[in-house]
């Protein structure tokens, strides 16, 4: 019995810690450590032996998770049930790809042929491509009817424009820009920000100019590249997606896993403008009633942001990009890595200093 | 006795075509095979040796997707993990119970919670058409965010296949779009709020948007021409709020306009991998 009692307040104690842990700032700060340990040690972390163990480290942490009573409710959402599966084969995929770098990479320091060589080696499509078809068409529509019927799609009640439901969430694949919308402005969350994915990812093959890493899989031909881009396709979209569906809860509340989405709690917002802190904490007066001179703080620091930093960039850290790719594919490329930080700049500043805007033309719904 | 007959004409049909199919089985398809009919369809032997099975992949306008022959790196499960291919299966799936789908669905708002309820009340396979339909698309969703990265990590949107990773990339958002515009239909209260969180954004766009920035700005003779009665979210909805008007606009651009755009684009995707070369590999 008291063995019982003390499992379960180390239990307790243990969620306590998680949920603390799945707080904004420590959460995605944690994720981008791991992302960055994972992408320095790539060779080690997908050795079958090693990845096999952090897989199933997280899976049975997963399971373990499904009997706290909260988290269940979260994750036995029907619509929900597509997010588990993601996790786990973004995990499976993004290890067959850095294993196969991994691979790679030690073979060309060794100068032996690459997995993919050979590649002028022909096969028939009948039977070889054909018949592979044929058994992935079969599987997935087994995969499909198999799921259909353990698993009902949801129908909830009647549309009802009077009875807002509390959270109100997106689909699940846009989460990640709703959770955006704590930080920036709709203008900026849903136009502006899904816009420049949209224009980033099409612009890539003309920015990228690096001739090395057609065809076949490497991390350490290029790293940058590969760096961003999993900084942006991880961090900016796959966890704030989970930041959205596990830990936002009514009102659009932070909650830990484990916690009760309690529809009362309220947050403090507390939140101040750089204008704020410069005319009234570090001058020591009154906001100024123009909003030009109000709003010069902001300006100069948006203003050194997107026009002066480019420039100094282009002459020390990014010196060799500048150098590769020339005035406007580097103009373009800089707006958008630079649009890219500043979501991660804008959240971290949100949870250590309260930050609500950099510039605040509220006149004009102009606020970064 | 009666009512079991056909029963037994069934069953004993079944049993002598049976015997008979294995008995003379060969025969038969030897037969069918030399026969008129099946030469005007087939203009090929069966698929044994190089050159039939050549024929096989030519000759036929869907296989011809295909080149005859590919690389050996290029199939490999473990560098494309098939993911393209399964996009595109998925991305049939949905059409042909999409269709079936809409045979029992009227988009007004009085009919369509009611039909979706009933097409697992009255009609079971109907209701497992549902949840394939939806599964399906949420898996379509995954499905090509990791063809992307591997695509990606692969390096294969480097020349000569830019402008394919551009046709992709107009394929995601379309994906994406295809589903947004789903989700609205079974009109209960998750789709109407979720699309209500969704499309609040265009209120904001800029100089659309009657709360974005800049639009107040477009003004003639000091009456402003962007307000919610004339926004981008209103071309979106077709009103001010997810209503009546939204739900026959997202049916219409779900059912016909995207499906049809993404289908001509997936042709032309295909197309492309072939003349840019086939599936990537090491030069
Ligand atoms: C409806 C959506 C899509 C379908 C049905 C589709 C289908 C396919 C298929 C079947 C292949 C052959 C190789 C493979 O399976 O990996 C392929 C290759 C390719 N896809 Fe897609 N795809 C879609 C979306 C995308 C997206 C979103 C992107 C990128 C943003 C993309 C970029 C490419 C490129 C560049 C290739 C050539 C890869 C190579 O040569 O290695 N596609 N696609």
């Amino acid at each position: 019995m008291e063995t019982l009692l003390l499992a379960e307040s180390t239990a307790e104690s243990l969620k306590g810690v998680i949920n603390a842990l799945c707080e904004p700032a420590p959460f995605f700060i944690i994720s981008c450590i791991a992302l960055i340990v994972f992408l320095v040690g790539y060779r080690t972390f997908t050795r079958p032996a090693v990845a096999l163990t952090i897989g199933a480290a997280f899976t049975l942490f997963y399971i373990i998770s499904a009997f706290d009573p909260n988290f269940a409710a979260i994750i036995k959402k029907p619509d929900n049930v597509p997010i588990t599966i993601m996790m786990f084969s973004v995990g499976f995929c993004t290890w067959v790809a850095f294993r196969q770098a991994a691979i790679n990479d030690e073979r060309m320091e060794r100068g032996e042929p690459l997995i993919e060589a050979g590649s002028d080696d022909k096969v028939l499509v009948w039977p070889d491509l054909v018949y592979t078809e044929l058994i992935a068409l079969t599987l997935c529509t087994a995969v499909l009817i198999v799921w259909a019927i353990l698993l009902r799609a949801p129908l909830e009640q009647p549309a009802d424009p009077s009875v807002a439901p509390n959270p109100a969430k997106a689909p699940w694949y846009f989460l990640g820009l709703q959770e955006l919308l704590v930080y920036f402005d709709p203008w900026i969350a849903g136009v502006l920000l899904p816009g420049l994915i949209i224009v980033g990812l099409i612009a890539l093959p003309y920015i990228d100019r690096n001739p090395r890493g057609n065809g076949y899989y490497t991390f350490k031909e290029r790293p940058f590249v590969i760096s961003t881009f999993m900084f942006g396709w991880v961090i900016l979209w796959v966890v704030l997606i989970v930041f959205g569906t596990f830990l936002r809860g009514p009102n659009w509340n932070f909650f830990g896993p484990y916690e009760f989405w309690d529809l009362h709690r309220l947050a403090a917002l507390l939140n101040v403008n750089v204008a704020d802190i410069f005319w009234v904490r570090w001058m020591g007066r009154g906001l100024p009633d123009d909003w030009m001179l109000r709003e010069l703080p902001g300006v100069f620091l948006m203003g050194g942001y997107f026009f002066i930093l480019p420039v100094l960039l282009a002459f020390t850290v990014l010196r060799k990009i500048y150098r590769q790719v020339g005035l406007i594919r580097y103009a373009i490329a800089v707006m958008l890595l630079l649009w890219m930080a500043l979501v991660p700049i804008k959240m971290l500043a949100r949870w250590t200093l309260d930050m609500h805007y950099f510039l605040a033309v509220t006149e004009y719904f102009f606020n970064i | 006795m009666g009512s079991y007959l056909p029963l037994v004409i069934v069953l004993a049909a079944g049993g002598v075509g049976t015997v008979v199919l294995v008995l003379f089985g060969g025969a038969i398809l030897t037969w069918v095979r030399e026969g008129q009919v099946w030469n005007s369809v087939f203009r090929h032997g069966i698929p044994r040796d190089r050159r039939t099975r050549a024929m096989a992949v030519l000759s036929n306008v869907f296989l011809h997707l295909h080149p005859v022959a590919v690389r050996k790196s290029g199939i490999r499960l473990s560098f494309t993990w098939c993911m393209g291919g399964l996009t595109f299966f998925l991305f049939l799936a949905e059409v042909v119970t999409g269709v079936l789908l809409m045979f029992y669905y009227r988009p007004v708002v009085e009919y369509a919670y009611v039909d979706i309820q009933n097409m697992r009340a009255k009609v079971i396979s109907m209701g497992l058409m549902r949840e394939i339909h939806r599964w399906g698309a949420h898996a379509m969703v995954i499905s090509i965010w990791l063809h992307m990265l591997r695509v990606f990590l692969t390096g294969s949107y480097k020349p000569p296949r830019e402008f394919n990773w551009t046709v992709g990339v107009i394929l995601l958002v379309l994906t994406l779009l295809l589903s947004f515009t789903g989700y609205l239909l079974p009109w209960d209260q998750l789709a109407m709020w979720a699309i209500t969180v969704g499309s609040n954004m265009a209120r904001a766009t800029p100089l659309l948007g009657h709360e974005g920035p800049l639009a107040s700005f477009l003004k003639i003779d000091g009456v402003p021409l962007v307000h919610a009665g004339s926004d981008a979210r209103f071309g979106l909805l077709a009103g001010t709020f997810v209503g009546p008007n939204a739900l026959l606009r997202f049916y219409v651009l779900h059912c016909v306009f995207f499906p049809v755009i993404v289908s001509v684009l997936i042709a032309v995707h295909f197309w492309r991998i072939r003349k840019d070369g086939g599936i990537s590999g090491p030069l």
